[in-house]
């Protein structure tokens, strides 16, 4: 049978829908394929091919010996609700038969779906009828089918039927539905129920309109609107003269408009908007969205002329007045932190200048309306102010990078201001216990080590971690390199593991030992290789040893061992000063010198002091050449993590 | 074209058919409509009430000296409360829409989320900005808190931002330009207030006295608070009058806030003392509506 469920609602955050699909994709419809779909007022679960009823089944459950005797086989029985008589007799046990008879689909799902429902994790939830239910928003109507049959349940005041509505405006307010018919009168009365295809509008329609794509807006707007259509509207060219970051941002951010642009990087005094509607005929939203950009465009030309009244070297002292953070103090505590924080990395006096007005703009009018505009405006603001272009650029980019895959500084004064400024944080908040928990980073710690450790990388900065962090700081960042590493550079997890397990100094310094690492992992020798290292590890666990004397040549038994060893040397003396990949090629030729030793040679040696010496050897051979990655924590194929 | 005043009579008849008090603006100074009794107050409690009233709201920090043809230091808002939300209230909301002349047919609608905090009242909701051709025209709150208090039943507040609704109406760039009657014009009503009282605010106002009046009011609030356990008729308590020196200490908290005169560091304290005054003051009226 044909299942439909669909949830009414009062306008849905967008940004919460996806997640909540997700979640209704994985309802248990007794094994029918389920297909989940959602407007900002509308979820919807679709369902064919369910049962009438389930099936039934039986089971024999055993029970206690029949040598236990008579009282045992009472209890038995009693626990079951029968008379030891109604007990079988099963391979020597007393054993109950569990019959379970089909129950009606239908009855199931009256139970089942309100459950389901409620069960929908929302990040917040409101109350808003006498039953105290929690949603993400308000309820106003529930279509509930199995074939052609109503789940009749009741939830938050609300009972289940076959009637929906359709678009608030264009739409009927009362269109009873089938399972057939339910999308396409959903389409009649102006709701595409499947996001793919509002979607599909969307860019369609904004690119037919020359606008430039914009994937995270496109999936606003797709869960923003049940009928989505585009427009495009003008404003005068005059506004050009204003930063087209700030115009970019006012169409985006606030307006949830995508801009247009005539040539490549240059902004066309145009828009594109998306209604939540059908059409504009009499261009009555066109016009209306024009005035209010132009009046959003007049307030940033308004801001823009008067923070030129104050420069933003005269606007240190106002720091004093924006909190940083309570624990932490000022603003402007943190800029004299930064300034001499670059100071000591060995930032010029560039990179000090754009520190000490790094957090300026935050006191302008312009970043006090467009919050996400924070550093660029600075930069902006410095280059006005006939700042050196150094620090122009500094400013503007220091907030990078604001993600994974952001872009670090574009010059070096930026990333040391970039670095220093993260690294203040971080410390700042580390040293008053302000350390991020499970999901729990309302400081955004996470992404400041992130960029700390990008820029470490990328930006190829030799500072070496121990001088940048200690204690918890420098534990948390190397949590954040070995993301790094792994998710973004797509290293493998083991070989990031055995590279950090041999220290971590400069972050220059980890990649290129990652670098070779993978080279060189493939090649035959190396995984035999690093599995004797884990061998040599455990044999000189296990035997307690301490490391005191120096090797004695003369101990060595001739054959494997003295060839071992006469290698070991060799390689020792070859790697030194070689690149890192032909150290790790030296040391992997190692291989079939360490086998003949390990299938010739009794490590455990009766003679105390052959034995400790052969230890010494193996130790040696161990701390010499874990120093670019510790071999033992290679995953070697055969065993697996 | 309907006049400011025409848009407002127009609006207050639409709630008024639903069954709403009008109300008159309240007389002590608040940032909000919100803040009046007529909804901090009447939202606690387990008694249906339905209300609308236009309430000039004041914001010292946004004067502009008149010079910024969208940021008022007063503008008004048309608050309505509806205790408890009726099942259709967005419907009825976008009826007095239509009710003022806007076809919705012709327009675009989008209720975007925007949930309210007020933190010196203790106070959150849940809800939208209601975007009409990308303007906001209206803050729409399901209340969940009022007073630290969980509500019994859940009001819808409606918040209309009259300057800017009636501007997109009458088709000007400015709230100056408002028609306010025939004749009249938003500026030759409003324009010195903006510009007097931006002077007062951001370059007059004597800062050691405000805080001397915040301490007082506060103190008055404090001392009716501290009465309230031991008062024999709790009917007869004045917690309606205990609740304007809150909203004097919310105001004079603005004032020394548009004056930069709140340090870093006293802010967070300065916003608990007033929410603790509201707070206390909320359980009062809690208390004698239980």
């Amino acid at each position: 049978m044909n299942f439909l469920l669909e949830i009414g609602t009062e306008e849905i955050p967008h940004w919460m829908i996806p997640g909540a699909l997700k979640q209704f994709a994985a309802m248990n419809l007794f094994g029918a394929a389920v297909e989940v779909d959602a407007t900002p007022r509308r979820l919807v679960v679709r369902a064919s091919g369910l049962p009438e009823m389930t099936s039934s089944s039986q089971e024999l459950i055993p029970g206690p010996a029949i040598s236990a005797g008579e009282k045992a086989a009472a209890g038995f029985a009693r626990k079951w609700g029968v008379l030891v008589d109604d007990l079988k007799i099963n391979d020597g046990r007393y054993s109950f038969l569990k019959m379970s008879y089909g129950s009606p689909v239908r009855n199931l799902l009256t139970e089942t779906l309100p459950e389901a429902i409620k069960a929908l994790p929302w990040p917040k939830t409101m109350y808003w009828e006498e039953t105290g239910f929690r949603f993400i928003r308000p309820i106003r109507w529930i279509v509930a089918l199995l074939g052609d049959q109503v789940i009749p349940f009741e939830l938050a005041g609300v009972k289940s039927g076959s009637v929906t509505r359709g678009h608030r405006k264009l739409g009927s307010s009362a269109i009873p539905v089938t399972f057939a018919t339910y999308e396409s009168e959903l389409r009649k009365n102006f709701v595409i129920l499947s996001a793919d295809e509002r979607r599909r509008k969307i860019v369609a329609e904004i690119s037919a309109l020359g606008a430039k794509a914009d994937a995270d807006l496109v999936e606003t707007l797709t869960f923003i609107t049940e009928y989505p259509t585009a427009i495009r509207g003008d404003f005068d060219a005059a506004y050009l003269e204003l930063p087209a970051e700030v115009l970019t941002t006012v169409m985006r951010h606030h307006q949830k408009y995508f801009s247009v642009e005539s040539t490549a990087g240059k902004l066309a005094p145009h828009f594109v908007a998306v209604m939540n509607t059908s059409g504009d005929p009499e261009g009555l939203v066109k016009r209306g969205n024009e005035r209010v950009l132009k009046a959003r465009f007049n307030d940033a030309r308004f801001f823009w002329d008067v923070d030129q009244q104050k420069k933003l070297a005269d606007r240190v002292e106002d720091l004093a007045k924006v909190t940083f953070q309570a624990k932490l103090g000022s603003y402007l505590e943190k800029t004299n932190r930064v300034v001499a924080l670059v100071d000591e990395l060995g930032g010029n006096a560039h990179a000090q200048r754009a520190a000490l007005l790094a957090k300026c703009d935050l006191t302008t009018e312009m970043v006090k309306e467009f919050t996400d505009l924070q550093g660029i405006v600075g930069g902006l603001y410095a280059r006005h102010q006939d700042e050196h272009e150094a620090v122009a650029k500094a400013i503007y980019d220091h907030y990078q990078p604001l993600s994974m895959e952001g872009d670090i500084p574009s010059t070096h004064e930026g990333r040391i201001v970039a670095l220093a400024d993260k690294l203040d944080t971080l410390r700042g908040c580390f040293a008053v216990g302000l350390v991020p928990t499970g999901s729990k980073d309302p400081f955004a710690l996470r992404r400041a080590a992130q960029g700390v450790v990008k820029i470490l990388v990328e930006a190829k900065l030799e500072y070496k971690l121990g001088d940048l962090a200690s204690g918890e700081l420098r534990e948390f960042l190397l949590d954040r390199i070995q993301y790094y590493f792994r998710e973004i550079r797509g290293f493998k997890y083991d070989e990031v593991n055995a590279v950090l397990a041999s220290g971590c100094g400069t972050l220059t310094d980890v990649e290129a030992r990652l670098t070779a690492l993978a080279a060189v992992r493939p090649t035959e020798d190396f995984e035999p290789l690093a599995a004797s290292f884990k061998r040599i590890q455990n044999i000189l666990k296990q035997a307690g040893f301490e490391p005191k004397d120096v090797l004695d040549e003369e101990l060595l038994e001739d054959g494997p061992e003295r060839d071992l060893y006469g290698d070991f040397v060799r390689v020792r003396d070859a790697a030194r000063g070689e690149s890192y990949r032909r150290a790790l090629e030296q040391i992997a030729s190692l291989r079939p010198r360490v086998d003949t030793f390990f299938d010739k040679v009794l490590v455990n040696a009766k003679v105390e002091r052959v034995r400790n010496n052969r230890l010494t050897l193996l130790h040696n051979l161990l701390t010499e050449f874990s120093t670019i990655a510790d071999f033992s924590e290679i995953v070697t194929s055969g065993e697996q993590k | 074209m309907d006049s400011f005043q025409q848009t407002l009579f127009k609006l207050k008849r639409y709630w008024d058919e639903r069954g709403a008090i009008i109300q008159e603006p309240y007389d002590v100074e608040v940032g909000a409509g919100t803040m009046c009794p007529e909804t901090f107050l009447r939202v606690l409690g387990p008694k249906p009430y339905r209300v609308a009233y236009v309430q000039p709201s004041r914001r010292p920090a946004d004067g502009r000296y008149g010079e910024n043809p969208n940021r008022l230091y007063k503008h008004q808002q048309l608050q309505v409360i509806l205790k408890p939300s009726p099942d259709d209230i967005l419907d009825q909301y976008l009826g007095s829409l239509e009710a003022i002349g806007i076809d919705l047919s012709k327009h675009d609608i989008k209720f975007e989320e925007d949930n309210w905090e007020s933190p010196t009242l203790g106070a959150w909701g849940i809800g939208w900005q209601v975007m009409l051709d990308g303007l906001e025209i209206t803050q729409f709150t399901y209340f969940q808190q009022c007073g630290g208090i969980d509500l019994d039943l859940v009001p819808a507040e409606i918040t209309y931002g009259l300057e800017r609704l009636v501007a997109f109406l009458q088709g000007v760039e400015s709230v100056y330009d408002i028609e306010w009657t025939k004749g009249v014009k938003y500026a030759d009503v409003r324009l010195a207030d903006e510009l007097q009282f931006s002077v007062y605010n951001f370059e007059m106002a004597n800062v050691e006295r405000l805080w001397r009046l915040l301490g007082e009011y506060e103190a008055e609030c404090k001392e009716l608070l501290a009465k309230y356990p031991d008062y024999p008729d709790k009917q007869r308590f004045p917690v309606l009058a205990t609740y304007d020196q809150v909203l004097k200490c919310s105001h004079l908290f603005n004032l020394l806030d548009a004056r930069g005169a709140i340090s870093v560091t006293e802010r967070v304290g300065v916003i608990k003392r007033v929410r603790d005054l509201a707070v206390g003051t909320a359980k009062i009226w809690a208390d004698q509506q239980a």
